[in-house]
């Protein structure tokens, strides 16, 4: 959508949606010229917005081509950040002359370790199949997969709280704030208050939401009101909420397990705790359901309602948007406050579905990570989807791996970084592989657009 | 453009001159009702020497309650100022500095007499010392912000360069064993991520906020990872480096109270101060500077005269990560010695918030990092006294500090024209 971006604004395009309704010859010609609008507008842009720019770069940064080439490039760096800190690696590389065949091997064995060993902890273990055989359990197969599921959950909701800012043309980097805000009240009514089963757990998800919307909001109202850029707001609060958070965990009457030194809450009433469905294993967590129907959600508001056709207006063009008649500080408010509320949402659905209680380990890094998972999935419901599920593989994997061949579970953020770089670099992509220019004459527009 | 701070048609929606004066009263009111009416009995007593000094200066004793009392109702009476008549800028900045000056005192006067203190004196002259330590990453990254952006480019990743330069020189000064070299290592480390950061910025036109988030992750990952790898099964070879001692200026250094705080500290103090002044006076009064910001307004017109754009960007970010090396270098070869994860945590966006604070010039960055170092200071300061206010509250101070500042009570602050688009010659 959007490609339109000189000066008018841009029309409703009822399939364009999550790319997964999109025809193929028309995905194709939409984002081909993607480096060209990646970094700017065509010409005619008028002077230039850098929020723009980012919602540009994430819409039409890359197709699913260099995604893939990213993903894999990533993948072969990683590689050799792999082999080459092993010291039995660099063992055999050291004596390379006399026995190349050798230090190879070694290489090659390092690395099959420990993507086999991530493989098999994030999707599939053949020795489970083999197992069952044997008499051992049928849903220890899909054990692993159950896993990635349930680690994608958070990021699929702080992924989509990013994204949401993104159409909105906002970058919000506050959803580490966010999902504390939502956490904070969602744990506090699980274990404060009590209600029948069902209601209780919906109150607390409701909670989350509103926690975070509020983080959300402050931002967007910030912005509106006095122009306070939000990127430093977010950073800045994201700093507040992680102290305001330690200061909760830390004084007994808050949030803080009584009689107890360590940072961390109570466990929430098992009424507010969300099942797992669908067991005997395979089951699936009703966390991830939550997050899948508000992704269903976000796709539906941004491409079928006003308020996010709005959005996506004043995401692509502030000035087109105003003339328009639309309120351009409304809809950055709402947009923040649901954003909010999405990675709100996701703190809820952590402390209720995985760790029951409120502490810096369930705390985690899936703020920093939805920044990650919505540059991945480029902004659009679906794609967050699928890029928080490929983070999830890769941090379930990633501990599996460290257990079984003492590579640092570290590599994965390298891993996760290099893949959301090269995906931002559609240019540097291309570059590597080689792969012919779509339209050279885009660098052309480029460069007048973001001096126009 | 935008940069960080947007201007946006719809800000004059908030009467600025009430919101500042407002708060600016709200800190008097907090002088008063917090610092005065709980006041201890007793003088607190500020100290002004440190234990060995040539020259001995007396300590200074102030009753408590009165001292609040009175810098509350000059706050207040500032803040009605600020309201109704104050205009010029500089007596907007300086009515700014003199409330929060006033609050830190009556904060000061407040915790030194309670019973926890237990008569320990504020000593003025260790606070500083501290505050200008805890300053130098915090400048350096400033600085490091100043250089790309004067010329264009966003530098989001001096998180990044602090990292990687705390961890480079931490190992090749523990590896190798030769200080310097741990110096000069970390140095270009940060220069490193600078040149990334140029090449994926320029070359690749990579979103340059994007780019910097995605950078920092990075790097975290990769010293992370490399931590975990090599440092820990190894320490003794990998993470013992050697630190850097104090380097007292002959003369210079035996000053009362100016001495000890600015002469008496690490060759990272000295470098820091080389680097201010380089910076201020390379980018405002040589032609140099003048280029950097010609490239940073306008690239196009700074072609146009024979400036070459890219290859100032690409120098400039190099050089500004060099810098952030140096106070990478400062984490661990200057203070701890050893490398720990995310040990930069967070310091490189303080510094650029102080950057923003700072207007983009060299001095208002250092002015601002001098600001957030003083908080950090004050914050280990009052903890040392065990008040009884949590640690986590004073440390939420100067973030939030900065959240007031950006929405407008430091007024509206501008970009260079050009920060973060990419240029290509049309």
């Amino acid at each position: 959508m959007t490609d339109d971006a000189s000066g008018v604004p841009p029309e409703p395009e009822p399939a364009a949606g999550s790319g997964a309704s999109t025809p193929e010859p028309a995905s194709e010609s939409v984002t081909a010229p993607a480096p060209a609008t990646a970094t700017g507008p065509p010409e005619g842009g008028g002077r230039q917005r850098l929020d723009r720019a980012v919602l540009d770069a994430i819409v039409h940064g890359s197709s699913t081509v260099v995604t893939t080439l990213a993903i894999i490039l990533a993948l072969v760096l990683g590689a050799l950040i792999i082999a080459f800190s092993d010291t039995t690696v660099l063992h055999a590389w050291s004596r390379f002359f006399r026995h190349p065949g050798v230090a190879i091997s070694a290489a090659w064995d390092a690395i099959a370790a420990a993507y086999s060993a991530m493989f098999e902890g994030a999707i599939f273990d053949p020795h489970t199949i083999s197992a069952a055989f044997h008499g051992g359990s049928v849903g220890a197969i899909f054990y692993p997969l159950s896993e990635t599921a349930s680690q994608a959950t958070p990021l699929v909701l702080t992924g989509l709280a990013v994204a949401l800012a993104f159409r909105a043309g906002l970058f919000n980097i506050g959803a580490a704030s966010q999902w504390i805000g939502g956490a904070i009240v969602a744990t506090y009514l699980g274990f404060a208050v009590s209600l029948p089963i069902v209601i209780h757990a919906i109150v607390c998800l409701i909670g989350g939401f509103a926690g975070g919307a509020v983080m959300g909001w402050l931002v967007g109202l910030l912005k509106a009101r006095t122009g306070a850029h939000e990127v430093i707001v977010t950073i800045m609060l994201n700093y507040v909420m992680y102290d305001f958070l330690s200061y909760l965990l830390g004084t007994p009457t808050a949030l803080q397990l009584p009689h107890q030194a360590n940072l961390t809450s109570p466990i929430i009433a098992s009424s507010a705790q969300l099942p797992h469905v669908g067991g005997p294993p395979p089951q699936v967590g009703v966390g991830f359901l939550v997050a899948l129907v508000a992704a269903a959600g976000m796709w539906w508001l941004l491409e079928r309602s006003t308020v996010g056709f709005e959005f996506r207006t004043v995401g692509a063009n502030p000035s087109a948007a105003r003339t328009a008649g639309m309120s351009v500080p409304r809809t950055w408010i709402l947009a923040m406050l649901l954003a909010g509320g999405l990675a709100g949402l996701s703190g809820a659905v952590t402390i209720q579905g995985t760790f029951y209680s409120l502490n810096f380990q369930s705390y985690g890094t899936y703020g920093i990570d939805g920044i990650t998972v919505a540059l991945l999935g480029r902004a659009r419901p679906l794609g967050v989807v699928l890029a928080a599920l490929l983070f999830g593989a890769l941090s379930t994997g990633g501990t599996v791996m460290e257990a079984a061949t003492s590579v640092p579970v570290d590599i994965t953020e390298v891993i996760e970084g290099l893949i959301v770089l090269f995906v931002a670099a559609p240019l540097f992509i291309r570059a590597v592989f080689r792969l012919r220019e779509a339209r050279v004459g885009g660098l052309g527009a480029v460069a007048k657009g973001w001096n126009g | 453009m935008t940069a960080l701070a947007t201007v946006t048609p719809t800000a004059a929606t908030i009467n600025r001159k009430w919101l500042a004066g407002g708060t600016l009263i709200a800190f008097g009111l907090l002088d008063i009702l917090l610092f005065g009416l709980f006041s201890h009995k007793g003088d607190a007593t500020f100290a002004f020497s440190i234990s060995g000094a040539k020259v001995n200066v007396p300590n200074l004793n102030v009753a408590a309650g009165p001292t609040a009392y009175l810098l509350g109702a000059l706050s207040v009476l500032i803040g009605i100022g600020r309201m109704t008549i104050i205009e010029s800028p500089v007596l907007k900045r300086l009515s700014i500095g003199l409330v929060l000056f006033f609050f830190i005192i009556s904060m000061l006067v407040w915790s030194d007499t309670g019973s926890w203190a237990s008569g320990v004196p504020v000593n003025v002259v260790v606070l500083l010392q501290n505050t200008l330590t805890d300053s130098i990453p915090l400048i350096l990254g400033a600085l490091a912000g100043c250089m790309g952006e004067r010329a264009g480019v966003i530098n989001i990743a001096i998180e990044g360069q602090l990292l990687l330069g705390a961890f480079t020189a931490a190992v090749v000064a523990s590896a190798v064993g030769v200080l310097w070299l741990g110096l000069v290592s970390g140095t270009l480390a940060g220069g490193l991520v600078g040149a990334m950061l140029a090449l994926f910025a320029i070359r690749y036109f990579v979103d340059q906020i994007i780019l910097g988030v995605v950078i920092n992750l990075l790097i975290s990952g990769l010293t992370g990872y490399l931590y975990d790898r090599l440092l820990v099964p190894d320490a003794n070879t990998y993470n013992s480096a050697a630190t850097y001692g104090p380097l007292k200026v002959p003369g210079l250094g035996d000053i009362p109270i100016l001495g000890p705080i600015l002469f008496d500290s690490t060759i990272f103090l000295y470098l820091t101060y080389a680097a201010i002044i380089a910076v201020q006076v390379g980018l405002f009064n040589t032609r140099w500077g003048l280029r950097v910001r010609a490239v940073g307004e306008h690239p196009t017109a700074a072609d146009t005269v024979g400036i070459r754009v890219l290859w100032t960007r690409y120098r400039n970010l190099i050089l500004g990560g060099m810098l952030a090396g140096i106070g990478g270098a400062y984490l661990t070869i200057g203070s701890v010695g050893t490398f720990s994860k995310d040990m930069s945590s967070g310091l490189g966006y303080i510094a650029l918030a102080a950057m923003i604070f700072g207007r983009w010039t060299p001095l208002g960055g250092t002015g601002a990092a001098l600001l957030f170092g003083f908080a950090e200071a004050l914050q280990s300061f009052l903890g040392s006294i065990s008040v009884p206010i949590s640690p986590f509250i004073l440390g939420m101070a100067p973030y939030v500090a900065t959240i007031i500042a950006v929405a407008g009570l430091v007024g509206r602050v501008r970009a260079p024209a050009a920060d973060g688009q990419p240029y290509v010659r049309a």
